[in-house]
């Protein structure tokens, strides 16, 4: 049981939870308490350090952007306009860095007048929700906007989520609202009508899925097709070589000019909207190269022997490439495969930014663009949440491989 | 009949250098039908680019092979190899390391007769508990034994094999020796063994042929083993005409190896200009 255990998180990535596992079941417990601490107890005390120094860092800048505002006042205004926005200044700190209450008891409002409370999500009749800010109008036209703390952070976060309630619940009434009409629509020969309400993180967050793994695909039936050919024939290695040396270190911006030339010239006299196809085919020109030279490198460096024994088992052609030169070069094609996916989800956010196709990309542009109190906060979140999609995007790509190569990785 | 002729075999890497870089000159062998028989030389000789030649993986620069009066241009199944490091394909189970080959030697059998005879292969080298294992899971002796399988179940008319039991450890190499003795002697099939052990060559080969280190490796003077079969290895070393021969091959090794540390001490080579292959474009 325990063993199936393990091997079942060593599959899926989590081997880290091994030595808390044979600990629990108390095998060797002085060594495995070691192993435990090694790989999850250090990177646990990792984390918090690093929240520290960001608080810590957060804080300052945060005081000396205080600072300077309240002897902006003293100018204007003397001593006791500066005492009122140091005041102002000390219980907005307060309320950022508050707690955020999401319930359905009106009652609660009421503790919105406390000194650390963000917000109340209330949950209203409608079955979404209503967000109540703690703070105040002279509190937000004065409060310090810099880089923000974990906590105002944490609470961006439960903001995005609440948000992402809402539009959902808005989502389902305009679709219960919308489907008989849309019914009629149809059988008339007419469009549905689609929702066109604004759109919660989460859908920026699938968008921007769907753009990269189109993106990928698009990526993945160009690379490995052209890697393998130019692998397998010198002649063509040699003349396809300039081209991937010249336009591999191209910029994801210039690819996205290029591809927006071309797109939009085909596609002058359809009426939808091109941005999606433009951004994913960019991610996909721009993360294609790494699964490219990886394919040719694989497939041009098959181990003599294997090549040897296809000669003289006389396999043919198709046999030959499909039963031992891409199985041989697998676990190169995946490595390349990996590259380009973080490759794709790390020019995505620039794409989605300068082809105003939705997305985390756009997120975080209009989030920059609003200057709120919390859009420093939610950029910060957003910045998480796509590094978190990318190391999952990774492992399971890591997942895959271990499932089809026949050389286990672990990294 | 002669089933394999070698003519005047000259074999160089790099003809056009100043450093010929010549491998293997004026080879001459010719192995008669069931025969089996032994190539012992020093490692470096140029025993691999022999058994390439013959297996038809590299061609001479001169000269000629044939098999059964034909030229070797190409591999063929009529020839089947054992290599030295197995060259089992790692993402293939036993079986289908074998049925590869045995698809490929008799397309026009059906699913079901391949792998009977697949079967009955893994069966003759005794892995019939291992047939679905991958060849990470197997022991040295026994990935060795699946390339046995694998060359055999091509029905080739010669085994060529080269330094087959190089890698593996004293019990188990005397265990397949034994192995693929008795498996020759079912078949009767025409079988040269290259090797470093000269002991493993009057044990299994009818007729030894020594062959001088490189450049320029040729063939020495054969040795007839006059010992009948079967062999037992316990009372081998009793035996007069196994202790002849034998001490009469390695007396004719070591003096070669003399003469040619004697001759090569004072030449000085000039290193071949070779650049290392870059894969990174």
């Amino acid at each position: 049981m325990k063993d199936s255990i393990i091997k079942v998180i060593r599959f899926i990535g989590f081997g880290f939870l091994e030595p808390l596992i044979r600990l629990i079941s108390g095998e060797e417990t002085k060594k495995n308490t070691k192993e435990t601490f090694n790989k999850i107890g250090a990177p646990i005390l990792s984390i918090f350090a690093f929240l520290l120094l960001w608080n810590i860092g957060a804080n300052s800048l945060y005081n000396s952007l205080a600072d300077s505002k309240i002897e902006k006042a003293r100018e204007v205004g003397g001593d006791a306009e500066a005492e009122r926005i140091k005041n102002i200044i000390i219980s907005a700190k307060d309320k950022l860095d508050g707690q955020f209450i999401i319930s359905d008891d009106i009652e609660d409002l009421k503790k919105l007048s406390e000194a650390n409370i963000h917000a109340v999500a209330l949950k209203n009749d409608k079955g979404t929700y209503d967000i109540n800010y703690g703070l105040s109008s002279d509190e937000k036209k004065e409060v310090p906007v810099t880089l923000p703390s974990p906590k105002q952070t944490k609470n961006a976060f439960y903001t995005l989520w609440v948000d992402y309630k809402i539009v959902r619940a808005d989502k389902k009434a305009f679709k219960e609202k919308t489907a008989k009409l849309n019914e009629q629509r149809v059988a008339d020969g007419k469009n549905a009508i689609v929702y066109t309400g604004r759109p919660s993180f989460v859908d920026q967050v699938v968008t921007s899925l769907k753009t990269v793994f189109a993106g990928f695909l698009l990526a993945l039936l160009i690379a490995v097709p052209i890697g393998i050919i130019t692998g397998l024939s010198p002649t063509l290695r040699t003349s396809v070589n300039w081209i991937i040396q010249i336009f591999k270190p191209v910029s994801p911006v210039v690819w996205l000019l290029l591809v927006t030339m071309i797109v939009t010239t085909l596609l002058r006299n359809s009426e939808g909207d091109s941005s999606f196809i433009i951004s994913f085919i960019s991610v996909g020109l721009c993360s294609m190269w790494a699964t490219l030279v990886n394919t040719a490198m694989g497939v041009a460096s098959v181990d003599t022997d294997y090549i040897n024994v296809a000669k003289v088992l006389k396999l043919g052609n198709f046999q030959k490439i499909f039963k031992v030169i891409l199985p041989a070069s697998l676990p190169l094609i995946f490595t390349g495969l990996r590259i380009t996916l973080s490759v794709a989800w790390m020019v995505l956010i620039a794409i989605e930014l300068l082809a105003q196709s939705p997305g985390l990309g756009s997120f975080v542009w209009e989030e920059f663009q609003n200057g709120a109190n919390d859009s420093n906060a939610k950029i910060i979140v957003a910045m998480f949440i796509i590094g978190l999609i990318g190391f999952a995007l990774d492992r399971i790509m890591l997942f895959i491989q271990n499932l089809i190569s026949f050389e286990k990785e672990t990294i | 009949m002669a089933i394999l002729e070698l003519k005047n075999i000259y074999k160089t890497y790099s003809p056009d250098k100043e450093y010929k870089g010549e491998i293997l000159d004026n080879i001459n062998l010719t192995i008669e039908e069931g025969e089996f028989v032994a190539i012992v030389g020093f490692s470096g000789s140029g025993k691999t680019t022999l058994v390439n030649l013959i297996n038809g993986l590299l061609k001479p620069t001169e000269g000629e092979v044939l098999f059964k009066g034909e030229k070797v241009e190409d591999t063929s199944h009529e020839r089947g190899v054992i290599f030295q490091n197995y060259s089992l394909l790692p993402w293939l189970s036993v079986f289908s390391n074998i049925e590869m080959a045995a698809k490929e030697a008799f397309p026009k059998e059906s699913k079901e007769e391949v792998a009977t005879k697949v079967k009955n292969f893994v069966e003759m080298v005794g892995l019939t508990h291992a047939i679905n294992k991958f060849p990470k899971e197997l022991s040295g002796g026994m990935r060795q034994r699946v390339s046995v399988a694998r060359a055999l179940v091509m029905d080739p008319e010669m085994i060529i094999m080269d330094e087959p039991l190089g890698a593996l450890d004293a019990l188990t190499r005397g265990n397949l020796q034994d192995e693929i003795l008795r498996i020759w002697e079912t078949n009767k099939r025409t079988a040269l063994l290259i090797t470093n052990d000269v002991d493993e060559a009057v044990y299994m080969a009818d007729r030894i042929i020594p062959l001088k280190p490189g450049p320029n490796a040729t063939l020495g003077p054969e040795f007839k083993v006059n010992i009948e079969r079967p062999r037992d290895k316990t009372t081998l070393n009793d035996n007069d005409e196994y202790k002849k021969t034998r001490n009469e091959i390695i007396a004719y090794l070591m003096d070669l190896g003399e003469e040619q540390a004697a001759t090569t001490s004072d030449v000085v080579y000039e290193l071949p200009d070779i650049q290392p292959r870059d894969y990174r474009w």
